[in-house]
């Protein structure tokens, strides 16, 4: 009930780490999807090219965050503000599920089907756009949610460095040995989490192919 | 170049195809003329099925050169070549997402043929392969096997290309279904006298449909013999299969036992 009061007190402030937050995971899996779909469709037609791909994209993730956002302050624009400096750090975590299934739902479209289309005289444009893609929607979908499930964790942390979001509140109620403080962070931000990835999991459903 | 009536539709000239050491067809000679059912028979990794895509040139020869029309395939537009080229395929290959009516006007559609053209002609389509003006707002998993691959003929008719080119297309269909659709596809070339270039390993099939059955084995092309030919062929492979056949019934009557 404390917690509920204080909440209310702060609604203002809530409100605004919230939405702060979801910027952050916004641009960060908007920008990861912009760069990730493409290198996944691209590894899909030149295998060559699928094992440093993704294992760079694995070794971004195995870099703790703290350390990242550490590494990535001196540098010149960027570092000249740490909400900027966050968008960069969540991108490239966002990178490997999405590059990873871009690659495995193009991967598992019907060999047939594409053999079909291309006997047929599809250009490999619309045999992409008009037949792989749609099949394999929905696998890149779950890709870009479990990208922004990770992400709004992550972007807690981003406070650290002063980017702002609800891990003000985490890292505030940490030193003032508050829960409710901590909770009026870690709340909203868990049902960030859990709400989109209800949302994109009913947007994957509905796009899934018949 | 235009072609002229003596021009075979398809001829494949000293072919040889080889994929990582392997030599799947090698020395390969064969001409298809206009509105023949040329059935290309032998058993599995004779080199049927890669002849047939050397054709609309998903596999590019080693050596040799394939000619379409009289013009060499290297030399053709990929994309006019096999626009102008129906494929069929053993799994179909339709397009799950896609509604039947939209499977079978998809090349019209991408040629920028007008709405209500492609609309008469996949109507016209349904007819001609048999299947229920209702069927064209579903999709392909909700089609039986035998439907599914009357829509798989319907789109590659629906350009109305010359050739037409069919990789065992009846072989996962249950034997009555398989023998409808023999007999619809006699009845729909007697019409169409389109070029065919048809794949299979059953002799049965072959010698029904097949103007002339081009046997396979190996890599290499055995003989070319019109059905009754093959029949009496003192050939020792075409024998081969014609007692292989024969026996089967035979044998299948008897058990096993004979």
């Amino acid at each position: 009930m404390n917690l509920f009061r204080f909440m209310l007190r702060n609604h203002d402030q809530v409100l605004e780490l919230t939405l702060e937050h979801l910027r952050l995971v916004g641009f960060s899996t908007l920008l990861a999807m912009l760069i990730g779909i493409p290198l996944g469709i691209g590894i899909a037609h030149w295998p060559r090219f699928n094992k440093p791909v993704l294992a760079s994209a694995n070794i971004i993730q195995t870099i703790p965050s703290l350390a990242l956002f550490g590494f990535l302050l001196p540098v010149p624009w960027l570092g000249a503000r740490a909400d900027r400096l966050a968008i960069l750090a969540l991108t490239l975590y966002a990178l490997l599920p999405i590059i990873r299934n871009t690659y495995t739902g193009l991967r598992g479209v019907d060999a047939a089907v594409v053999e079909a289309g291309r006997g047929m005289g599809l250009t490999e444009s619309q045999l992409l756009f008009q037949v792989e893609l749609p099949l394999a929607v929905s696998v890149i979908l779950s890709g870009v949610r479990v990208a922004i499930v990770i992400s709004v964790g992550l972007a807690t942390i981003a406070a650290a460095i002063g980017a702002g979001g609800l891990g003000e509140f985490i890292f505030r109620g940490l030193a003032m040995v508050d829960d409710r403080v901590i909770l009026a962070g870690a709340i909203p931000a868990a049902l960030l989490a859990l709400l989109a990835d209800f949302g994109v999991g009913w947007l994957e459903r509905r796009l899934q192919p018949r | 170049m235009q072609a002229t009536a003596a021009t075979p539709v398809i001829e494949f000239r000293d072919v040889s195809y080889r994929v990582a050491g392997t030599q799947v067809l090698s020395g390969f000679n064969l001409q298809v003329h206009s509105g023949e059912t040329l059935v290309l028979l032998g058993r599995s990794g004779s080199g049927k099925t890669t002849s047939l895509k050397l054709v609309n040139r998903l596999l590019t020869p080693t050596c040799g050169d394939i000619l379409v029309r009289g013009m060499s395939n290297k030399d053709a537009d990929l994309i006019r070549l096999r626009r102008g080229i129906g494929y069929v395929i053993q799994d179909v290959g339709l397009f799950p997402h896609f509604t039947i009516e939209r499977n079978i006007g998809l090349v019209p559609k991408i040629e920028g043929w007008p709405e209500d053209r492609i609309r008469a002609r996949v109507q016209e389509l349904m007819q001609m392969v048999g299947l229920a003006p209702e069927t064209a707002t579903r999709y392909p998993r909700q089609l039986s096997g035998g439907q599914r691959q009357r829509v798989g003929v319907a789109r590659a008719l629906a350009a109305d290309p010359e050739i037409l080119l069919m990789d065992e297309p009846f072989g996962a269909l249950d034997p009555l279904t398989r023998d409808e659709l023999q007999r619809e596809f006699l009845l729909l070339q007697r019409r169409l006298h389109k070029t065919v270039v048809f794949v299979t390993h059953d002799l049965h099939e072959a010698l029904r449909l097949g103007s002339r059955i081009a046997l396979m084995e190996a890599g290499r092309l055995v003989t070319v013999l019109s059905p009754g030919e093959f029949l009496r062929s003192a050939d020792p492979l075409a024998a081969a299969y014609v007692r292989a056949f024969g026996k089967g019934l035979e044998s299948a009557a008897n058990r096993g036992t004979s």
